[in-house]
């Protein structure tokens, strides 16, 4: 009986007695295919082994809209979140909300200064405002190119050779396209995705053209660009003129199997998508940079770890103890190979197990050299409004309302009211 | 004495329960919008102010909101008169003598039971280009792939038929339920009679469903604004806001622009049309229902 009660007594001890004990909670939200939230559940378990001192909750919340309203909302309502990954386009958003707070005010030692400088520049140009670093690269993406190297057998190319230009990408995907019996497409050349974010991939077409689509302020946009209006002219004109593209909008969260089931031959997704691809794939497949019109080119993408300004110093330095942690060499590859995001850092690509994972796989390693074409996804003041805005327009574009001048130019008159005061 | 000085108090506290969860729930916050409208949208830099009927008037300036405004009205004249002729037919159809009648209408119930994002995730694939079991079906006839989501001219009549697909049987349980509550000896006095089956349903069936008819039609339109859901998983809205609805619209506006404000605008607006609805409904089609 009286041992009985020393155990009791004791596990009621060791259960608080880690006196000092820190609770951390973040958001996260998931994108992409894959069993991601016990990946995610895995690097907090790991986290905690090392530091029995600070509990971690992460909470699952939706896709990225969902994760900045939940993680806001409860903000506002006083429940402690200490840090999320949210969108690395809620940038304005949060500052304008006055819910974050730099990295660097937390990162005092010269260990910590070396820290923030660890990541691809281009990674971190959505997260840096006014010089001071806001958000930490963590589920980042880049666009790819995927092509079926079965169907370009099949069409007499080159299977291991894809288009490097635009031209040659519509030259190509013309030869792609496979018809039956009736004249009906059976296989498209190439489909870009354009619902959901058809405003990053015309990023991609854009930069490709030579323009970036705003400025580092976050208060001017560039809609009505000849150059711009070419690039969706390009795009439009896949669909309309070449007929290698079906006519309207394509799908996003369908396009992955529209490929893996061979029917589109080349498809522009995130990278966020290659490990489900290769998984479902039952072809050997490619994954190449994007075709260059001007230039190579295609905007970042994804979630960045943000910090909250509510929370106390302790929560904070905890916090910061965390992302460290989680962003470090190791488990950034970790994290790469289990969902086919970018290796955040370049020393990370250097680490056993992912060099290892790259010579296997080499379509692992494209969106890494992607990065230094990189640009910083749109992002600006009032950026839900202006998103909608381009948005519309590209697809309006696309199913033919409009021109592409004319449904570029009325976005741009949208973003300018939009953004006129924040000048 | 004593009753009468307690009777008022002992009736408050009687209605108090009903009456503090209507106006906590739906009184207030009605209230609220209403008010919140009339001001701009703050955040942490700018707070928000007092600026009258300003969003009411960039209301009236946003295309988007007119052509929401007028897909909601497609969309419900598409659904409403469809899904209340369907479930009448199910109904009766399903209230005669058949073989396995609990298994017809237990089918015909089943797709009221699924979540309509379970729905609409379901229907996404029917939708999909060349992969879809709608473009499968076509070829069998020999037709090509058709991008009916991508599609503006059609991507309205695909939300259409999915929302058919679902309200409908929805609708039919309480079309049976009426039916058979119908005394069996009017319909031999018919046959004894010598009127036709049409003109028994026309003349005797059809005006005793009144009432239900009603419930149902205020049901279906409520529905035909308040059914969202499937737009996360389908359309999002597009292309181009060609499926847009408004209340997915106003999900947008507060959720994805922030702006709190403006999305109360149009909710006051969605209120008002919605208690419009249900005035003229109550007042017009009352005075053609039977109650007995």
């Amino acid at each position: 009986m009286k041992k009985l009660l020393a155990a009791i007594f004791i596990g009621f001890l060791t259960a608080v007695s880690p006196a000092q004990a820190v609770e951390l909670t973040f958001y996260y939200p998931i994108a992409v295919g894959g069993p991601l939230t016990k990946v995610v559940d895995n690097l907090v378990a790991g986290f905690q082994k090392e530091h029995p001192d600070v509990r971690i909750n992460a909470v699952y919340a939706g896709n990225y809209d969902d994760a900045r309203i939940k993680a806001l909302a409860a903000l506002r309502a006083g429940q402690p979140a200490q840090m999320s990954v949210l969108f690395s386009i809620d940038l304005y958003e949060l500052l304008e909300q006055d819910a974050i707070l730099p990295f660097d005010d937390v990162a005092g030692t010269p260990a910590d200064k070396a820290w923030l400088k660890s990541f691809y520049p281009a990674l971190m140009a959505n997260g840096t405002y006014k010089g001071k670093v806001y958000g930490i690269p963590f589920q980042r993406s880049t666009i790819v190119m995927y092509w079926n190297k079965e169907a370009f057998k099949e069409a007499g190319l080159d299977p291991e050779k894809p288009p490097a230009t635009w031209n040659e990408m519509a030259q190509m995907a013309a030869k792609l396209v496979k018809k039956d019996a009736s004249g009906n497409v059976s296989r498209w050349g190439v489909m870009v995705p354009s619902t959901g974010y058809a405003y990053w991939m015309f990023q991609a077409f854009a930069r490709e053209n030579g323009q970036d689509l705003m400025n580092r302020e976050g208060n001017r946009t560039n809609f009505a660009h000849p150059d711009v209006v070419g690039a969706l002219q390009y795009w439009v004109d896949l669909g309309n003129k070449s007929k290698v593209m079906p006519e309207g909008t394509v799908e996003w969260g369908t396009l992955r199997q529209s490929f893996t089931e061979g029917k589109t031959a080349i498809m522009w997704h995130t990278t966020g998508n290659l490990t489900a691809v290769k998984d479902t794939a039952r072809f050997p497949f490619g994954v190449a940079m994007l075709p260059a019109s001007k230039q190579r080119g295609s905007p970042t993408g994804g979630g960045n770890w943000y910090l909250f300004k509510k929370s106390t110093p302790a929560e904070r330095k905890a916090a910061l103890e965390f992302i460290k942690w989680v962003t470090a060499p190791e488990r950034t590859a970790e994290w790469s190979i289990a969902t086919g995001y970018v290796g955040t850092r370049p020393d990370a690509y250097e680490t056993p197990k992912l060099k290892e994972y790259v010579s296997g796989f080499p379509q692992a390693a494209v969106a890494r050299d992607q990065l230094k074409f990189a640009t910083a996804e749109l992002s600006t003041f009032q950026t839900g409004r202006v998103r909608k805005a381009l948005d519309d327009a590209i697809q309006a574009a696309l199913t033919g309302g409009k021109s592409p001048a004319d449904a570029l130019k009325a976005a741009q008159q949208e973003s300018e009211r939009l953004l006129k005061p924040y000048r | 004495m004593t009753t009468k000085t307690w009777s008022v108090p002992y009736g408050w506290l009687l209605l108090a329960p009903a009456a503090i969860l209507l106006v906590g729930f739906t009184h207030y916050p009605a209230a609220a919008t209403l008010v919140h409208s009339l001001f701009s949208t703050g955040t942490a830099v700018r707070p928000s102010r007092f600026v009258g009927l300003a969003n009411y008037a960039a209301l009236a300036d946003d295309p988007v909101f007119w052509q929401v405004l007028g897909n909601n009205f497609w969309f419900a004249l598409g659904t409403i008169p469809t899904s209340i002729a369907l479930a009448l037919l199910m109904a009766i159809w399903v209230n005669g003598r058949l073989p396995a009648r609990a298994l017809v209408r237990m089918s015909y119930f089943t797709p009221t039971v699924l979540p309509m994002i379970a729905v609409a995730n379901l229907w996404l694939y029917f939708y999909t280009p060349q992969i879809g079991l709608l473009d499968k079906l076509t070829a069998l006839f020999g037709a090509g792939s058709h991008n009916w989501l991508g599609d503006p001219h059609t991507v309205m009549g695909c939300l259409i038929a999915m929302t058919l697909w679902k309200e409908a049987g929805f609708f039919m349980i309480f079309y049976l339920a009426a039916l058979q509550s119908l005394p069996p000896e009017l319909e031999e006095a018919a046959r004894v009679e010598g009127a036709s089956r049409w003109y028994f349903f026309r003349r005797v069936t059809f005006p005793l469903l009144m009432p239900t008819t009603l419930f149902v039609l205020v049901n279906a339109t409520i529905n035909s604004f308040k059914l969202v859901d499937h737009l996360f998983i389908l359309t999002k809205g597009g292309p181009d806001n060609a499926s847009n609805l408004l209340l997915y619209y106003i999900y947008q506006v507060a959720f994805s622009f922030f702006d709190t404000s403006y999305a109360s605008t149009l909710t006051v607006v969605l209120l008002l049309l919605l208690g419009a609805f249900a005035i003229l409904q109550f007042q017009l089609i009352e005075k053609r229902v039977h109650y007995r």
